[in-house]
């Protein structure tokens, strides 16, 4: 079965984020950018199932700038056997990588997808569920254990309360979430490698699909800081301020 | 303008969450209606009738909505919110599942966790873990948005008489099924909820050693939560973890026992009112957030600091 793996170029976890002076963005000159870990989980849960037998062709694909292809050859490094990056300058917005992603399905005929269930940027937590919904698949969404069996997926996903598992008929969407595993790094020769996989790259006009924003940022700024507070010498201080100056006790 | 805020339950009880979500919606203006759906959630409908502000209930009592499965809720929402200006769910993990699959149903953005309302069409919301916070308009006719619980403080759960509607509307796409759950039973607050949170990370050592955390919660009546690294390292449970992922929680009193404070678990707890910090490393990225710091072996400060409660 194919697996179709969607994939977002966003700012390294480590980097630390400044607003813009103008108040019109964060700041991204000069930034390292990265594969979104969530993204990278879904692509190692991808290779597994495809060590198992139980996948036999891995399609990467990402909708963003040029450099995105970056991240599609990391993909591929990591066991992707080929991607299409849908290249666009717009701000790219979940409905409408939704209905990008929804015409790559249409094309690729894949069984399942997997991807991040939210990226480290925007934190919209929303692209997965927007393409099961104009695709019509079921949603394994926030995923801890991914079970492919007789033509159905078991999926344990973790809620607030806990655990739940669902099970869901085939072809389907499954989103990462942080525990379903623990991503491998690419080996200097599937880096290598990977250079050589195809990477075909379409227009949204390609797909007949508009990603025209339908939420404009006003302004961004940064949170209210936090002072640090004092460092008490003892327990019994401790238990003083709390009680006596901050009163939560 | 009229909004549907979709109730959040477990067919027994209504969760606190939605007051909230109540909340968030009377800033917005309009007519506030609740959906409640599930199976058997009568009860529910009784109690969401009763929130202040609210002017009508739906209830649709199905058993396609048992479980809350997305693909019937999404499908449910989509259908009865076509008749409403605004659609509001918590941003729960149920919330998070359905509401962005029924505002593509609809063709519209979904709008995420939202920390504040401006306008009917524009809101504030946190974005890069909390470090940056955009003021985002929407253009949709419509709007489907989560909201962030602890953004808002939650309206009276009493003082409402709404008239309770039932709905027949059976969505049942048929493609997906309720296998099982195992959910986490706990006498403690709920910490989302929780006055008084108290969290262990890596330092914690193992999971039997928040034994010490548990029982000093069970003295304050605190909640206890957890960093990803400690629910990584299979100290606790999933369900435990606060942050950028996980839980967004703002107590009056948040302890950090053991936690470096990577920013991912700041996002989840920097707007508690008061923090304290026990770590050993004085280094440890936690005491900048700090209201009182102190840098001490928990192993001693935790049981000393019960002793002294």
């Amino acid at each position: 079965m194919k697996v179709l793996v969607p994939i977002k170029r966003v700012i390294d976890y480590n980097v630390k984020v400044r607003v813009k002076a103008d108040n019109s963005g964060v700041d991204l000159a000069n930034v390292k950018m990265a594969m979104n870990p969530f993204c990278e989980i879904a692509v190692e849960e991808a290779v597994r199932l495809k060590e198992k037998g139980v996948v036999t062709e891995i399609v990467a694909v990402s909708i963003g700038p040029k450099t995105a292809q970056e991240q599609l050859r990391t993909a591929m490094a990591l066991g992707a056997d080929r991607s299409i990056l849908v290249e666009t300058d717009e701000d790219v917005q979940p409905l409408g990588i939704a209905k990008a992603l929804k015409a790559i399905v249409d094309e690729e005929k894949p069984d399942l997808v997997i991807l991040g269930k939210q990226a480290i940027d925007g934190d919209n937590n929303q692209t997965g569920q927007m393409l099961a919904a104009l695709t019509g698949m079921p949603q394994g969404t926030f995923a801890s254990e991914v079970d492919v069996a007789d033509g159905k997926v078991k999926v344990t996903r973790e809620i607030d309360g806990g655990l739940q598992t669902v099970e869901l008929n085939l072809p389907a969407v499954v989103t990462t979430d942080l525990r379903l595993n623990e991503p491998r790094y690419a080996s200097l020769p599937n880096i290598m490698k990977a250079k050589k996989k195809p990477l075909d790259t379409k227009t949204a006009a390609d797909l007949g699909v508009d990603l025209t924003p339908r939420v404009t940022t006003v302004s961004v700024e940064a949170p209210a800081e936090r002072q640090a507070g004092i460092i008490v010498g003892s327990v019994d201080e401790l238990v003083e301020k709390l009680k006596n100056e901050a009163k939560v006790i | 303008m009229s909004v549907l805020v979709y109730a959040e339950h477990d067919n027994a009880a209504l969760n606190k969450v939605t007051l909230s979500v109540v909340a968030a919606a009377k800033e917005i203006g309009g007519d506030i209606t609740v959906l409640v759906a599930g199976k058997g959630c009568g009860a529910v409908a009784e109690e969401a009738a009763k929130i202040d502000g609210v002017s009508k209930v739906l209830c649709a009592d199905n058993d396609a909505y048992e479980h809350q499965l997305a693909e019937n809720v999404g499908d449910l929402v989509a259908e009865v919110g076509a008749d409403y200006s605004h659609i509001l769910a918590a941003a729960t993990t149920t919330g998070k599942n359905f509401a962005p699959r029924a505002a593509a149903l609809l063709d519209v953005a979904q709008i995420s966790e939202i920390s504040d309302v401006i306008d009917a069409d524009t809101f504030k919301r946190p974005i890069y873990a909390g470090n940056a916070i955009a003021t985002v308009k929407s253009s949709d006719a419509k709007k489907v948005i989560t909201v962030r619980g602890t953004s808002f403080d939650g309206v009276a759960a009493e003082g409402g008489s709404a008239a309770v509607e039932n709905i027949d509307v059976a969505k049942d796409a048929g493609i997906s099924s309720f296998v099982g759950e195992e959910l986490a039973k706990s006498d403690r607050p709920e910490l989302t909820s929780a006055e008084i949170v108290i969290s262990g990370g890596r330092g914690m050592g193992n999971g039997d050693n928040f034994e010490i955390l548990y029982k000093l919660a069970d003295k304050l009546g605190a909640g206890v939560g957890a960093s990803r690294a400690a629910v990584d390292a299979g100290f606790v449970p999933n369900d435990m973890q606060v942050g950028q992922t996980g839980k967004i929680v703002a107590p009056n009193l948040y302890v950090a026992v053991g936690i470096s404070g990577a920013i991912q678990h700041l996002a989840g707890m920097k707007d508690s009112k008061v923090i304290v910090a026990i770590n050993k490393d004085e280094e440890a990225p936690i005491f900048q957030v700090a209201d009182y710091g102190l840098v001490a072996d928990l192993f001693e400060a935790v049981p000393e600091l019960d002793s002294k409660l």
